[in-house]
């Protein structure tokens, strides 16, 4: 392969913030190398530094945030240019993407608005030929009906499209680099597949370099020609992408890339009891509606669903957002209201009110996906993990409840003098085992678990999958495990369930899903994911 | 929209009815009336005043005699104030009050939003404490204190201003009123103004338009300051209620023949036509910036739809 000219050098590169801790430094004088229409990873977890290394080039970083060392595009020094000298290549030479494609468009103006600003503001275009540029860009991206989209407003636009329009808007005014910052992470997995694709087309097309952001190694395996490893802000390994994954030398580059839960879950036995039963569950939302406003619009959320949990169990669900699947583990959990008979343990809960639930609570649990906003932050891990107890066994004494707090958390594997700081004091992956302890102590029978990996990065979610595992053995609990993550799925469910607009599209063991989708949508979902293990087709 | 609009004009009339309800009876609770003051009046003549005004009917016949009357668009004579109806009162001195109270908002709502941006980009910066010290200085000083310091330094010292008094609606007369009736309400509307902007700042669109490589002016007043107005509509509306139905304190202190003055008046002498009158024209005021407020809401943010 022969060298490309580089655009972007990345030299000696440090950043810090100042915080109330003191000061934070975040990347820690590292070295990077950009060609021309090349393809570049950096490729690490949360904190390593990666996303601020680029918002450093760019010159996003927060205002507590300072860089210095050197960022070369072509001869200039992005961080030391002057404002208006950084706009002419912000924007026009060098543009980004971001993770969130929600919130990354102003939600105030029109998507047309949004896409003629920068194109005026960079090439002194008229307001008609503005629009017929932003208007090729649509098409460009693949929006369809571009005319009618000009005039929305990204509120009314999914989260794929959004992302579509944001590349669009990155790429109006034909730039040398594309920094792409997790790009993808926050749309499902259908999804992710087409704005991937998208990225190489429009690369081959357009000929941009790509600097791809991602935590995500089944990503850089199929689209990076060459990656960086970053950790702890810094670069702890670099090279062609094929070189690295095959023979990684750094030892945290091998942890990374076996990071993919393994194991596989035996079924529990053919004669183990159901707990719980759900017939003809359906969930609908009523939408709008009102004095003089007419009627509501009907959602349903969840179409006659059938599913029968056994004792040590495991039914993973899955299905895409908008499928139902948290809806559904609500309802089966009396949390929200449904039609349908619902049994636990033999007995029907579908008309049970809140008070006869409230005894019933501590034996269904529900751990969520957001490690960050489930637990209250003005109560320390003791109180949190303990405040079941004072409602379920209000006899127990302070210090015995204490005792179970300790005894809790060692089973998560947290030390128990951790249980007098609070939430905050605690990374995501921590936190998840305090929302695990908190269920756990009550003693329960059946854990929904709302995505509890997906907030986390992949060597923790192996960590919590191992520790969801073990914590089944002991106690021989049963799982609904829902997730739209495939592979941790299959490594923690014995039964699958795919969903798709609230009705389930196929069920089965789980080894033989996987093994053979008969559905087109699971046949997708499958295909969509991707798999680190295989090399991209394309060169 | 202009269903929405509609809908609300109409449930304002039941909103209406329970506010002239609740004040109608709760000013009957309170003890005395309007014609026992402090020099008694000969029983005779007090008990033709009531006669006169209906006071000695059965107090649901007078709620009802009320009611009708309000329907008719009359409000009734004043008791304390005989030469005048409550009509009359009111269109003598709303303009005055109002315009007083609508050039201060304006002043407040500019000067305020203003300050607040300067704040915000200087977080934490030497502009940013500047601002902050304005606001809770302009927050914590009373109007009481506020009004005679301005009479007294622009009028006895520096003989600028007029100490007091209308004078016809010359403009000199009202400077010192509306200054004194802005400075509170543009401290609130800074302190609004910067936590909501610096929240805007950060928001993720704001860095895709500084990573598109546009101009500070557009980040700033094209993207991060439409957004960060939501709150500051909602804090004008009530205070327009507020301000535009005049100030007791500094209609008294500068000598303002506005209609602040009624509220506290009438309340103490028992004028009860007055204060009912004073209650509907402030509850009319409030559903109605209310709804400017909810209607400049769908104006501001496209994602705000009534219909």
């Amino acid at each position: 392969m022969s060298t490309p000219e580089t655009v972007l050098s990345v030299n000696d590169l440090r950043v810090r913030f100042r915080t109330l801790d003191g000061v934070v430094e975040a990347v820690k004088g590292i070295n990077l190398k950009v060609g021309a229409g090349e393809t570049v990873a950096i490729v690490g977890e949360s904190g390593s530094g990666k996303s601020q290394t680029m918002m450093a080039a760019m010159r996003l970083l927060a205002s507590n945030g300072e860089a210095t060392g050197s960022v070369d595009y072509r001869g200039r020094n992005l961080l030391t240019l002057s404002k208006s000298g950084l706009n002419e290549v912000r924007g026009r030479k060098i543009t980004m993407i971001f993770q969130e494609p929600m919130t990354s468009l102003d939600p105030l103006y029109t998507i047309g608005n949004q896409l003629i600003e920068p194109i005026q503001r960079h090439r002194k275009l008229g307001a008609a030929a503005a629009r017929e540029e932003a208007l090729k860009l649509l098409k460009l991206v693949k929006i369809p009906d571009p005319e009618r989209r000009m005039k929305s407003y990204p509120y009314e636009m999914s989260g794929g499209q959004r992302q579509r329009v944001m590349i669009a808007m990155a790429l109006a005014n034909d730039p040398d680099i594309l920094i792409a910052d997790e790009p993808t992470t926050a749309l499902d997995v259908t999804i992710q597949a087409q704005i991937l694709t998208l990225l190489a087309e429009l690369q081959q097309k357009l000929g941009m370099a790509i600097v791809f952001i991602t935590h995500d190694l089944g990503i850089v395996r199929r689209f990076a020609d060459r990656v960086y490893v970053m950790r702890q802000g810094e670069v702890v390994e670099e090279g062609v992408t094929e070189a690295v994954f095959s023979k990684p030398t750094h030892p945290y580059t091998k942890m990374l890339l076996s990071a993919e839960p393994t194991g596989r879950k035996a079924p529990p036995a053919p004669n183990a009891p159901i707990l719980l039963q759900g017939r003809d569950v359906e969930v609908v939302f009523k939408i709008g509606g009102g004095f003089l406003a007419g009627d509501p619009m009907l959602l349903r959320a969840v179409d006659r669903i059938n599913i029968a949990l056994r004792k040590g169990q495991t039914i993973g669900i899955v299905g895409e957002s908008g499928s139902g699947k948290s809806t559904l583990g609500r309802a089966l959990l009396r949390l929200l209201g449904s039609e349908g008979s619902i049994r636990f343990e033999n007995r029907d809960i579908s008309k049970a009110d809140k008070g006869d639930m409230r005894p019933l609570r501590r034996e269904l649990q529900l751990v969520f996906q957001d490690p960050f906003g489930s637990l209250s932050p003005r109560m320390t891990v003791g109180q949190i993990i303990t405040e079941g107890l004072l409602v379920h066994e209000p006899s127990l004494s302070a210090k015995q409840r204490d005792a179970r707090a300790c005894e809790a958390l060692e089973e998560v594997g947290l030390d128990p003098i951790m249980r007098n700081r609070y939430p905050h004091e605690f990374s995501g992956g921590q936190r998840q085992r305090i929302a695990i302890a908190r269920a756990m102590i009550l003693k329960p029978k059946v854990v929904v678990l709302d995505e509890p990996t997906s907030a986390l990065d992949r060597s923790v979610q192996k960590q919590i999958v191992e520790l969801l595992r073990k914590l089944q053995k002991d106690h021989d609990l049963s799982y609904l495990f829902i997730s739209h993550d495939l592979a941790v799925v299959r490594a923690m469910a014995d039964y699958l369930i795919v969903m798709k607009q609230g009705k389930i599209v196929e069920e089965g063991m789980t080894d033989a899903i996987f093994d053979n989708p008969r559905e087109e949508y699971t046949q997708t979902l499958m295909a969509a994911a991707m798999d680190p293990t295989k090399f991209r087709l394309s060169a | 929209m202009l269903l929405y609009v509609l809908r609300r004009l109409l449930t304002a009339i039941p909103t209406l009815f329970v506010i002239v309800t609740l004040a109608f009876f709760l000013m009957r609770v309170a003890p005395g009336g309007p014609f026992n003051q402090e020099r008694g009046l000969s029983p005779e003549i007090r008990a033709n005043l009531e006669a006169q005004f209906g006071l000695g009917d059965p107090l649901w016949l007078q709620y009802v005699n009320y009611l009708n009357n309000l329907l008719h668009g009359n409000f009734g004579p004043s008791y304390n104030l005989p030469d005048f109806t409550v009509t009359e009162l009111f269109a003598a001195g709303l303009p005055i009050s109002a315009q007083l109270g609508a050039s201060a908002l304006i002043l407040a709502l500019l000067l305020g939003s203003m300050l607040g941006i300067i704040a915000a980009l200087n977080q934490n910066k030497v502009g940013d404490y500047t601002v902050i010290a304005i606001a809770t200085a302009g927050s914590t000083i009373p109007t009481f204190v506020i009004a005679p310091v301005i009479q007294l330094v622009f009028g006895l010292t520096w003989h600028l201003l007029p100490i007091g008094g209308w004078g016809d609606g010359a403009l000199l007369n009202k400077i010192g009123p509306i200054l004194t009736l802005a400075l509170p309400q543009m401290a609130i509307v800074a302190r609004l103004m910067r936590g909501s902007m610096i929240e805007s700042l950060r928001s993720h669109h704001i860095r895709t338009a500084r990573a598109m490589g546009l101009s500070d002016w557009s980040v700033v007043v094209k993207h991060a300051l439409r957004g960060a107005v939501l709150p500051i509509v909602s804090f004008a509306g009530p205070a327009a209620a507020a301000l535009l139905t005049g100030s007791v304190i500094v209609e008294t202190i500068f000598s303002i023949p506005g209609v602040g003055r009624y509220f506290v008046e009438a309340a103490l002498n028992r004028d009860y036509t007055l204060v009912m009158g004073t209650v509907v024209v402030i509850a009319i005021f409030t559903i109605l910036f209310n709804l400017i407020v909810d209607i400049m809401y769908a104006v501001v943010d496209p994602r705000v739809r009534y219909d």
